[in-house]
């Protein structure tokens, strides 16, 4: 983690491997508070929540991006700007209904994963990183976007890539009360 | 030249950090005898110069002391009503500070939301869609900048008119705030922010942006 050069403290640089090292031990130790694979993911979704609800406005404090003026505009700015500041990868999004309102994030390197080739069977349904998935939910939620936001493909469920889906719930006509 | 408040309001429009960096207070203490050449109102439970400015004495400075002790809105340190004290001669003479009453805490309070209302209505009333509503409120004396997050947030500085660099004052404050408040997991969202080192970065940002002064970074 690195902080951007608009600042005047030095780069503290963390240890990638401690950070996939923390997120695989509270996965790890979900599970031995959890029985069903619901329940794991729930709450990684929950805490993914709590941080997107934070996280976003460090996004945007650091990034200076403009406002998004349409669904798939906001979907490139999550790929290609906030996965590459906090993860430094860069999914590619495709949009998968007619309506325009139904996007998928196909991630090829998950660093989260690095270190997990496949799941144990009796977790068959975990979604490992489900933790992203509430980490969006809450970015969205808090410039007012509704949406909702899960894996449809996993690597380490056996399908050939990672596949993050977002359903943006409102439409854009809808939004009359918007601010500003 | 000088900074003088911060303002942070949520979402809702609640106030939820404050900071009074700078305050041109000019206090003046004289002695009077009788009767007293000023002539003094009740107003808004204070007692405020109404007519007769003299001597850096103007016109809607409260009565602030009497003989060194302060006042308590209209009634004096022991109770007594001012108007009626200074109206008997046998209290001269008397010595009394004037000055700018500060705003009371409940009074800042109001003072946001009202300027959040007034944001909402400037950015409805705008003829072009998607107004980023007011950004900068000019009057003589200061200049109010307000920006307003993508979240919802607004922060506001009061600022001296020949002040610059603002604009990035503002983002800095953006990315404090972001730092100190909301990555401390104590911290909920949408209360008044009580974080120590938000305040102390804060302060520093200010210094910073006033050491600048006049021909710092263009706005």
């Amino acid at each position: 983690m690195s902080r951007s050069p608009g600042r005047k403290q030095e780069n503290h640089k963390i240890s990638r491997e401690l950070f996939v090292l923390t997120y695989g031990a509270l996965v790890a130790q979900l599970c031995k508070d959890y029985e069903k694979d619901e329940d794991v993911n729930a709450c990684l979704d929950r805490m993914g929540y709590s941080i997107g609800i934070r996280l976003i406005d460090d996004f945007l404090a650091r990034s200076a991006v403009k406002k998004c003026r349409s669904y798939s505009e906001t979907t490139d700015m999550i790929a290609q700007v906030a996965f590459k500041m906090y993860l430094g990868v860069t999914p590619s999004v495709s949009c998968s209904s007619a309506t325009g309102n139904e996007f998928s994030l196909i991630l090829d390197k998950n660093p989260l994963v690095d270190f997990v080739e496949e799941l144990p069977v009796e977790r068959a349904s975990l979604c490992y990183c489900n933790l992203l998935c509430g980490v969006i939910r809450g970015a969205l939620e808090m410039v007012h976007l509704a949406a909702e936001v899960s894996f449809l493909q996993d690597r380490l469920k056996g399908d050939a890539v990672t596949e993050i889906g977002i359903t943006f719930l409102r439409k854009p006509e809808d939004r009359k009360h918007r601010r500003n | 030249m000088a900074i003088f408040s911060v303002y942070v309001v949520n979402k809702a429009g609640g106030l939820i950090y404050q900071l009074d960096h700078y305050a041109p207070r000019a206090d003046t203490e004289k002695t009077f005898s009788f009767p007293l050449d000023l002539v003094l109102r009740l107003h808004d439970e204070r007692v405020v110069v109404a007519f007769g400015q003299r001597d850096g004495i103007r016109v809607g400075h409260a009565v602030l002391a009497i003989n060194g002790a302060e006042v308590n809105g209209r009634f004096t340190a022991d109770g007594k009503d001012v108007l009626e004290f200074l109206g008997n001669p046998a209290n001269y003479p008397v010595s009394i500070r004037f000055g700018r009453h500060r705003l009371s805490s409940n009074e800042k309070l109001m003072l946001a939301s009202m300027f959040h209302s007034l944001f909402a209505i400037g950015s409805q009333l705008s003829p072009e869609v998607g107004s980023s509503g007011i950004e900068m409120l000019e009057t003589d004396t200061f200049k109010l900048h307000c920006f307003q997050t993508l979240t919802g947030i607004k922060f506001m500085v009061l600022a001296d008119p020949r002040q610059t660099g603002i604009d990035a004052l503002l983002r800095k404050i953006y990315e404090i705030y972001s730092d100190f408040a909301l990555k401390n997991p104590f911290y909920s969202l949408e209360m008044p922010i009580r974080c120590e080192l938000f305040d102390q970065n804060l302060k520093l940002a200010l210094e910073v942006a006033e050491k600048a002064g006049p021909f710092g970074p263009a706005s």
